[in-house]
Formats: C-alpha cells, sequence, structure tokens
C-alpha cells in the first residue's frame, strides 16, 4: 500500500528533475531545505531521522539534490522526505514537506481492535514494517 | 573551410540556422560587463583579453547549442596567479557576472572561501565543511583563495588532502553545477599543483595577474579617491608619484592593496591637518583635497632618505 503523506504523495513519484525544481521554488522563498529518513511509515511517526543538518544559505537546488544521492545511497530502501523550514517571524515553521523516496515495497497497514469496557471497540493501525526490528524492515538496508 | 560550412548548413537544419551575432552579444548584456571590467579595471592587459576570450567562447557556445552543434559544456575551472593586490578577487567577481548573463552558472553568487573554512580541525570534520561550503556555491562560483594552504606537504595527516579530494570530485562530477577559481601568488600555486596534478589538468584556464606599473597604481589612486570623494592637489599627486616610486621598492608592497592603505592614511593626516585649525572656514574644496604636506608626511619617504 502506498503511503500518502506530505506534498505530492497522490501524484506519480517525483522525478530529479521535479524535485529540483520544488527545491528550487524553496529556495527562492528563502526557506531552509533538509532531507530526513525512516523506516517507520506510521502517518503519526513525527520524528524521522536528519540526513545531516538543515541546509541553510543555499542558491541553488543542485546541492540539496547532491545530498539526496548520497542519503539514497545509503538509505534507499527507505522512505526520504525533504522538508522546507521557514524561519522569518511568525511562521517559523515547516512549509513544504514531500516523499523523495519509498521502499521497494511499502506491505501496509492493518486495523487492530482493541475490546475495551463494555463491549467497546478502540481501533488502531499499525504498519506490517514494524514488526521487524529497525534497520530490517525492508530487506536490505 | 568548405567543409566547416557544409556541416554548418546541413546540422543545423532544425533550429536556428541563422543567428545575429550583435543582437545575440546585445542581448546577453556581457559588453557592458566587459566595458566596466574595461573602466573600472585599470592595466591588466592580459587578463582583460583572456576574459575577453573566455566571453567571446562562450558567447559562440551558446549560440552552437542553439543550433544543435553541442560540444559539452567548456570547463571553466580557472586559477589566479599573481602578487597580492593585483586585482584577483574583483576579477572573479566579475566572471561570476559574466558567466552568470551568459548563462554558464545558473544564480552568479561568488562564495569566496579560505582553508578555514574547508578544512576541519578533528577527524571527520573536513567532510562535512567542505561540503557545506560546495553546496553554498552550488550555481556559481567557488573561489578558494590563498588555494595552496590547502596542502601541506610537511604534515601528511592534514585534514587538507580530504577537502582537495572532495574539491576534485565534485569539479570533475558537477561541471555544470559550479565554477571553482584558485587563486594565490604564482611561485607557491606552481608548488601546489606540482603536488596535486588532479587540479592542474582539471583547471582549463590558467591567469597571470602582472604587477602594476608606476603610472597604473596613479590612476588606480585615483580613481579610488574619486570614489570617496576626495582629490589630489597639483603638488600632492607629484608627491604620490614620489610615494610610489619609493614605495614600490619597499618590502611587502602589495599593489593595488597599498595604495588603498596609503590612501587611508592621507585621509587621516589630512583630518587632522584640517582638526588642527579650528578658526577656519572650510569650503567643501578643502575637505575633498588632499595636499602634499599629507603625502610628504608619509614614513616611505623619512626612511627613504634615511637608508
Amino acid at each position: 500500500m502506498r503511503i500518502t503523506q506530505g506534498c505530492f504523495s497522490f501524484l506519480p513519484d517525483l522525478t530529479d528533475e521535479q524535485i529540483s525544481k520544488q527545491v528550487q521554488y524553496c529556495l527562492a522563498n528563502g526557506w531552509a531545505v533538509n532531507i530526513e529518513f525512516t523506516d517507520d511509515p506510521h502517518p503519526r511517526n513525527s520524528f524521522w531521522e536528519m540526513w545531516g543538518l538543515p541546509m541553510f544559505d543555499l542558491r541553488d537546488a543542485a546541492g540539496v539534490l547532491m545530498e539526496l544521492t548520497e542519503c539514497r545511497k545509503v538509505y534507499g530502501n527507505s522512505y526520504i522526505r525533504l522538508s522546507a523550514f521557514d524561519s522569518s517571524h511568525g511562521w517559523e515553521s515547516v512549509r513544504l514537506s514531500f516523499i523523495v523516496n519509498r521502499p521497494k515495497e511499502e506491505p501496509g497497514f492493518r486495523l487492530e481492535r482493541h475490546e475495551v469496557e463494555g463491549r467497546n471497540i478502540r481501533y488502531t493501525t499499525k504498519s506490517y514494517a514494524v514488526d521487524r526490528p529497525e534497520g530490517q524492515r525492508y530487506g536490505a538496508s | 573551410m568548405n567543409t566547416l560550412t557544409a556541416v554548418d548548413s546541413s546540422g543545423a537544419a532544425p533550429p536556428a540556422t541563422l543567428v545575429d551575432l550583435r543582437r545575440e552579444f546585445d542581448e546577453v548584456g556581457i559588453g557592458e560587463v566587459l566595458d566596466q571590467l574595461d573602466r573600472e579595471l585599470i592595466g591588466l592587459k592580459p587578463v582583460k583579453t583572456r576574459i575577453r576570450e573566455i566571453a567571446s567562447l562562450l558567447l559562440i557556445e551558446r549560440i552552437r547549442k542553439r543550433m544543435d552543434l553541442a560540444s559539452g559544456n567548456p570547463t571553466l575551472h580557472m586559477s589566479f596567479t599573481g602578487n597580492p593586490g593585483t586585482g584577483k578577487t574583483t576579477v572573479a567577481l566579475r566572471i561570476a557576472s559574466i558567466l552568470h548573463k551568459l548563462g554558464f552558472v545558473r544564480r552568479g553568487q561568488v562564495v569566496s572561501v579560505t582553508r578555514d573554512e574547508l578544512v576541519g580541525q578533528y577527524i571527520g570534520h573536513t567532510a562535512p565543511k567542505t561540503k557545506e561550503i560546495l553546496k553554498k556555491a552550488m550555481g556559481g562560483v567557488l573561489f578558494i583563495d590563498e588555494a595552496y594552504y590547502l596542502h601541506r606537504p610537511d604534515n601528511e595527516r592534514d585534514y587538507g588532502q580530504e577537502a582537495i579530494e572532495i574539491l576534485l570530485q565534485v569539479m570533475e562530477s558537477q561541471r555544470e553545477d559550479l565554477v571553482v577559481i584558485l587563486a594565490g601568488y604564482g611561485d607557491r600555486m606552481d608548488k601546489f599543483f606540482g603536488s596535486n596534478p588532479g587540479f592542474r589538468s582539471r583547471i582549463a584556464h590558467h591567469i597571470d595577474f602582472p604587477d602594476y606599473a608606476d603610472d597604473e597604481l596613479l590612476a588606480i589612486s585615483e580613481l579610488m579617491l574619486g570614489d570617496m570623494n576626495y582629490k589630489f592637489s597639483a603638488d600632492a599627486r607629484a608627491a604620490f608619484v614620489r610615494y610610489i616610486a619609493l614605495r614600490k621598492t619597499q618590502p611587502l608592497f602589495s599593489n593595488a592593496r597599498s595604495i588603498r592603505n596609503a590612501l587611508d592614511r592621507m585621509r587621516l593626516r589630512q583630518a587632522n591637518r584640517l582638526v588642527a585649525d579650528l578658526d577656519r572656514v572650510l569650503s567643501a574644496d578643502d575637505i575633498m583635497s588632499l595636499e602634499a604636506s599629507d603625502v610628504l608626511a608619509s614614513r616611505v619617504f623619512s626612511s627613504g632618505s634615511g637608508g
């Protein structure tokens, strides 16, 4: 099951050229672009690992693409996203975030039912991927 | 000749076949930058010739691209060698704007760095540091001043070598993303290239900056004064001609930079002279002009006569 979170996730995967244009848009707005990766696809997982520091003071998308290529070499079979941080007063938050890399196979989520008091049921979603320990969730790497 | 034109007419069938060179030249606006270079940079004949050549090549390359006669982007990495104060940094800024106007770099910013900004202080510090600078320079020009400090032959565990390797790799693989300009004093750069042959072969343009002649230094000083809204009186000008001749023979002479410093000291003396006489009404002319006494008070004259 293809996970959909962040911008553009209902579109086909962006090509490098398209990614580069989006990054250039972010840089033109003065946002700092950051690369993050994870192998826990749950939508409530807000703690993705950072690939290096956020890239401040860049002028051209080529710099971000260079780092992304490096990151893909190491974590090519995980989720990688780019997020653009706006440091201007009043915003000080992420303005744009989109997935740029996903594992070859995404096993999807199962629904778990908890039977609680009074025949009530609580639902929770759990990714099949996280049944295995971190680092082994999508085969090698 | 004949074969050339034949290739030209057949190869350029789908895209533009005829190009108005003058219009193309005006369109990119490099004429303006080159004129500015001529106007604001005094002397430096060989440098200007070389920049003109590069600009022409790039202009033709641009047209060739439109005609589908692609020959691959030319290598644009350069090395500037010359004594201190010969205008290497200034020219690097101009080169960046020429390259930007011709579309060979996308953004046209110049990131000027020295060893400190590229080389780290402990193991594992250098690579991220160098990469961060490279990322900032992407789409523009990376200007490495005194590049030979990157290589310390006396210490084989020096982290400079790591920075050099990363630089070389990016210079080769991302030639269309950034242009690297190395600058430094002639003899030391030769030694640097001697011990890093990879650099020498990846750099297409080696430009040597000559020292300025006396009259050029005088013209530079007048240009600088004009920018600061000062001027020489006739006597002061004559004294300054002598100053230049004397200063050149002394150690640590660094061309235009020495001239700039001398001018700053003269402004100091002029201000002091004006303030010494408080009961005076000053005209704009008084405030603007440097007198011979401001020049002659310099240490250069005393040490020159003393021995």
